[in-house]
Formats: C-alpha cells, structure tokens, sequence
C-alpha cells in the first residue's frame, strides 16, 4: 500500500519559517502575499497494514499532535 | 548516588554531563540507547545533542529507542529525570512532560548565556536554590520555544510546575528577555509528581568558573540534597 502523510503545523502555533517565507515572496516581488505555511510531506510504502495502523503511525510518530495536524491520503 | 547518562546517536553534552555528575559524587555511568533497561539508577539524565540529527522533530525518533521504554517506567516508580535541551524534547515527545518545544521565534540557532528566574523550590531539582534568584546559564538550541495549549499552561501555572522563566539580571520576565519565544518566557517544567524535569538551558555548561558561570550547580546540589534526605529517611 502506498500512502502520503502531509504533517502541518496548527493553525493557532506561529510558524516562523512560514512568515520568513512569506516575507520573501513580498520581497521578490509579491507584495500581496498574505501567508505562507512550512510543513511536511511524508510518502510511506507499507505491506500488510491497515489504514487504521497507518493513521496510529501519522498520530503518534510522524506528526507532533501538540503542535502538527496531519492529513492521511492512501493511494488504493 | 547512582547517574546514568543515556547516549543516543548524536548527543553530544553526554560527556560535559558525565562529568559534572561525577564532580558531584555520583557514580555515573553512560547508557547506550539500545539498552534495555536503565534500572536501579537514582538519577537519569538525558543530555543535549541531536539525537538522530533531529530527523522528523527533535527527540521524535529517540522517543522510540528501546531504552526509552525503560526510562518511562522508572520515572513512573519516582527515580529522578532531568532531560536538558535536547532531552527536553525527547520528554515532551514521549508525554513524559506535556506541551513541545518549537522553532525559535527568529528561527536562529541561539548560543550564549541568558539568565533564568528560580520559579519554584519545591521540588528536587531546585530545593537548595531560592525563589527569584537569577541564575546564568548558558543556551545553544535551534528549536526551544516552550509551547502548550491553554489548559496545560494553567495547570503548569496553577501546580507550581513551571520551575525557570528566561528573564533579566534583575529578574524581570518579558518580550525583549524571551529568547526564544517561549510561550510566557518558560525555560523549563516538571511533571505532575515532581519527578521529571525538562529544560532547554545547559546547567552542566555552569558549573566551572573557567566556563563562565557556577550558578548551574544549584541543580545539581538540590539533586543531591534531596537523593541524600529520601536515604537518610
């Protein structure tokens, strides 16, 4: 099976990489650039395992439930 | 007095710990990762470094080492757990501490010595320091903003659980002495029993004139203090 994992950082934690981002794009030009967000993508192959057991994984290892929200998009 | 030092791949304030602790008269001993177990110590220290170079979050992937499954239950049975820095985040990703340290709000890699205001002395790791006193300890993170939600901070709050506040030389907490930008200037917390404490300030860097500062003794004389008194008792 194969899947993506996307890792964010919450909506209510400041991410300071995304507002250096962000700054960027207005200095290159983009003075309309209202935000940008830094987060993480992480495509796993699994054998044998159940979407459940892959969300466990994405809840307790790949993302950080304090401070990440995590989406799970399995490729049937 | 019995210390163990756990090493994973990549600590590196592992040795500076080690021989702090034996300064102080406890027989230390290092732990590799893959031990087991880490029974039948008075002390566990988790030092700094970059346990698997920070790959994923910081002490993400440490948290899963098999001598991890060990250090929780001693700390569950009262042995005293200090994780600085690095093992700060290993305690917070394992649910040992609750909340997660973060990107620093400027996203620079911070070294230099800040001052930290003793909050709290009931507890074993500041029983010989005095509320308020300012202490200079020395820093060096990347990712070391305290951050937690609203109904873990006013427990912390609440409880006395938040033991260091970043602060001034005359004690003053705020923006401009937040170097990091942890939430209400925390520098580190212990757990509901007391038993566990994380910081992200280096006290074992404190504790040699020829470093700068001895205010990062303290810890380790309360430490003492206390392991000596449950003995004696």
């Amino acid at each position: 099976m194969k899947a993506k994992v996307i890792v964010m950082p919450k909506r209510s934690i400041l991410d300071p990489q995304g507002v250096a981002v962000r700054d960027a794009m207005r200095h290159h030009g983009l003075p309309g650039a209202q935000s940008a967000r830094v987060g993480k993508m992480i495509e796993l192959e699994v054998d044998g395992a159940t979407e459940a057991q892959l969300h466990e994984i994405a809840r307790d290892l790949l993302s950080n439930p304090v401070v990440e929200d995590y989406e799970l998009v399995v490729e049937k | 007095m019995k210390a163990a030092v756990i090493r994973f791949p990549g600590s590196n304030c592992d040795q500076d710990c080690h021989l702090v602790l034996k300064e102080f008269g406890f027989a230390t001993d290092f732990v590799w990762h893959k031990e087991d177990s880490v029974a039948g110590y008075d002390l566990i220290v988790l030092p700094g470094g970059f346990s698997y170079g920070d790959y994923l979050r910081c002490g993400a992937i440490a948290r899963f080492s098999p001598v991890m499954k060990s250090v929780i239950e001693q700390a569950k049975r009262g042995v005293l757990v200090m994780g600085i820095c690095n093992g700060f985040q290993i305690l917070c990703e394992s649910g040992l501490l609750p909340g997660a340290l973060i990107r620093n709000r400027d996203l620079h890699f911070i070294c230099e010595h800040v001052r930290l205001r003793v909050e709290n002395t009931s507890n074993p790791f500041l029983s010989a320091a005095q509320v308020g006193q300012v202490l200079n300890v020395p820093i060096a993170h990347g990712e070391g903003s305290y951050t937690a939600d609203a109904a873990t901070l006013a427990s912390l709050n609440a409880e006395g659980r938040v033991l260091v506040r970043y602060c001034d030389v005359k004690g003053k907490t705020g923006d401009a002495t937040n170097p990091n930008g942890a939430l209400e200037n925390i520098a580190g917390i212990c757990n509901t029993t007391r038993n566990v404490f994380g910081l992200m300030p280096h006290p074992e860097r404190a504790c040699d004139a020829h470093l700068g500062s001895t205010d990062g003794r303290v810890f380790f004389q309360s430490i003492l203090a206390t392991l000596g008194n449950a003995q004696a008792a």
